[in-house]
């Protein structure tokens, strides 16, 4: 039988009856780029031919690479493993060193790396339902360690680090400002022209000015402030001690005698604590701002009237609340950002998991605690 | 070496795990005041682990490290923290805080266990900036520097506070061999200057037999001990072929 196969830059031609002593003649190169067609050309040839014993003359060989060489071992790999005697003849020598290169890496042992067993389904189910009650246990000892390590701090102010604090006083707060004033203004702006839309009807306009300030000085203020902070912030913390973790650099401050809890979230929990109440009543201020706009200009109304009106409508009771709630997020934000990057093992990709952790836990925690806090206040109020 | 008797890290059927990955099994060893010890063997085979366990960053799965008598693995926070005052760690990558100067990374520790004066510490900062060739980089950052710079920098914090024990994890890697054979000269006088007990993991042959008195030899399969001793007579007269090997730069 005689089979040739002409192509751009090899060819491979088999010479010898099907079923019997083959010689394979390969001339050309055999490089990277044409390696999808010759290993295609190649599978073929021990189960179809089915010879009994193969012969590769590479004798017209011009060039080959590591992967043309990866290939023409595969080829033996393949005879071998259907027990056909095997043979590479007319190696010259620079085809022979690539070879003998590519004998020295057994290719295909698969590597000795820990295992990772592929999980069935029921497995992966128990798996995270195991990972969330880790989890859950060790965000709990953390927030124990979290909490005692604040008292300390309160009892020895002077063991803060208070230049590090205002650090990120001014990443939390003051970077915060341009997005906090966009976003609240024009959340304000939209409350107010959505909600007059309808209240209009009613020639209730001025009750725009009471829903806009309720809304915003109960809910929205605190929980926007919240997660913008949880974005901006919160993130920045995990990525920060994520970083450290990986750098060694928190082991180094732990064998300098540095509590890490004392030394990196202390600072940034006080930051964000004293930050973020001052920012969600600036956010307050400014939606409320923004629906006056549409109030004056869109609805008729004065300066005066509906200033007057939120007055009427919003007492220290709601502001108070807000505040308190706002100081619960701060906590929560700075808390699970600090956590997620403590949590980091390996290298820095999993610091982007961390990052990308912290600020969806956050919002999580952010509305689960807000709901906590209307069932709770509801009661309250009832009283 | 007969007045280096006292042991002052005591190391007993240590047994380090990563979960369930078994790194090293059952290593005993001892190193004595004063001298410059060191720990080799193959990249992978556990040697910053070793260390890290040394420091008491890790807990052993089981056994005992003693370090100046006091069992790293307590649990009692005091005796932990005053055991790590006496200590300098150089991490293998370095580890200089990157959000602060050369000179605050040094200062820190001084600041935080001294009563010092700004205007001493300053003089002692620089004075070990100096000590490792890194005058006039004060304020540069981590990050502004090269990877041998930072090494140096890590050796000089870690001898801020002039600790009795210093652990550097491959002080050598990326240094020209003519930094290279400074800092033995530097680390040999820092160990009879101040006289600082040394435990180097490291690989580079040269500097092995420049500086090292004792060394360990740890292999991945054995996951242990593999050889101990004066390098020199180990390359001569070990017959251990790994040792050999390594001695010899050879491979397997
Ligand atoms: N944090 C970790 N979690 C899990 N496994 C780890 C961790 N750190 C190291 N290992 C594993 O432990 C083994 C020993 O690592 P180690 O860093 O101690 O090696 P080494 O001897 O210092 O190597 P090198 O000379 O390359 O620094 C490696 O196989 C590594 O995969
Ligand atoms: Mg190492």
């Amino acid at each position: 039988m005689m089979k040739s196969e002409k192509r751009k830059d090899y060819t491979l031609e088999i010479r010898g009856p099907e079923g019997g002593d083959i010689l394979l003649v390969i001339t050309g190169r055999i490089v990277l780029s044409n390696l999808h067609q010759v290993t295609d050309d190649l599978r073929t040839i021990p189960a179809e031919v089915a010879p009994s014993s193969l012969t590769v003359d590479l004798t017209g060989l011009d060039y080959l690479d590591s992967s043309g060489a990866l290939a023409l071992l595969h080829l033996k790999h393949e005879a071998e493993a259907r027990s056909v005697p095997f043979e590479f003849i007319g190696m010259n020598s620079r085809v022979k060193g690539i070879m003998d290169l590519l004998h020295t890496v057994t290719v295909g042992a698969a590597s000795a790396a820990p295992e990772r067993k592929p999980a069935g389904l029921i497995e992966q189910v128990g798996e995270a339902g195991m990972k969330v009650a880790q989890d859950f246990v060790t965000l709990m000892s953390f927030t124990g360690a979290l909490v005692t390590t604040l008292l300390y701090s309160a009892a020895h102010p002077r063991s803060v680090r208070w230049d590090d604090v205002l650090r990120n006083m001014k990443q939390v707060g003051v970077d915060g400002f341009p997005i906090v004033t966009l976003i609240s203004v024009l959340l304000g702006l939209i409350m107010a022209f959505m909600s007059s839309l309808q209240l209009k009807q009613f020639g209730a306009n001025i009750y725009v000015a009471s829903l806009v300030s309720i809304a915003m000085v109960k809910e929205l203020g605190p929980i926007m402030t919240a997660i913008l902070v949880a974005g901006r912030s919160g993130s920045a913390f995990a990525a920060e001690i994520g970083t450290m973790v990986v750098n060694d650099e928190v082991n180094a401050l732990v064998t300098m005698g540095f509590d890490p809890l004392r030394f990196l979230v202390v600072p940034k929990i006080i930051a964000a604590v004293v930050v973020v109440p001052l920012l969600t009543l600036y956010a307050d201020a400014f939606a409320i701002l923004g629906s006056l706009v549409v109030g004056v200009l869109g609805l008729d109304l004065t300066v005066y009237t509906y200033m007057q009106q939120i007055r009427i409508t919003i007492d220290n009771y709601d502001v108070m609340t807000g505040f308190i709630k706002s100081l619960f997020f701060a906590f929560l934000v700075g808390g699970i950002g600090c956590h997620r990057g403590f949590q980091v093992r390996g290298g820095p990709e999993s610091v982007g998991k961390a990052t990308t952790s912290a600020v969806v836990s956050a919002i999580f925690l952010i509305i689960l605690a807000d709901s906590i806090f209307a069932i709770v206040l509801h009661y309250l109020e009832r009283k | 070496m007969t007045e280096q008797a006292t042991p002052v890290i005591v190391v007993e059927g240590l047994t380090a795990r990563y979960d369930d990955r078994s790194i090293l099994e059952n290593v005993s060893f001892r190193v004595f005041q004063g001298e410059r010890f060191i720990i080799l063997g193959g990249s992978g085979c556990g040697k910053s682990t070793l260390l890290k366990h040394l420091i008491g960053l890790y807990r052993p799965y089981s056994g005992h490290i003693l370090v100046n008598g006091i069992d790293i693995a307590t649990h009692d926070e005091e005796n932990l923290v005053k055991a790590r005052m006496n200590i300098g760690v150089l991490f293998q990558n370095d580890a200089l805080f990157g959000s602060m100067a050369l000179y605050e990374n040094v200062a820190l520790p001084l600041r935080e266990y001294t009563d010092l004066s700004e205007g001493i510490i300053e003089q002692i900062v620089r004075m070990k900036l100096e000590l490792v060739r890194l005058g006039g980089y004060e304020n540069h950052f981590p990050s502004e520097l090269s990877g041998g710079m930072r090494k140096r920098a890590g050796i000089a914090r870690a001898m801020a506070l002039d600790p009795q024990m210093l652990f550097l994890d491959e002080p050598w890697a990326g240094l020209d061999p003519i930094t290279a054979a400074e800092l033995d000269i530097l680390v040999r006088s820092i160990n009879t200057g101040i006289g600082a007990t040394m435990v180097i993991v490291t690989q580079e042959l040269a500097s092995i037999f420049a500086v090292g008195q004792r060394v360990i030899m740890l292999d991945k399969e054995a996951r242990g001990i593999i050889a101990e001793g004066d390098p020199v007579v180990l390359r001569k007269e070990s017959a251990d072929p790994r040792v050999v090997n390594f001695f010899n730069r050879r491979t397997a």
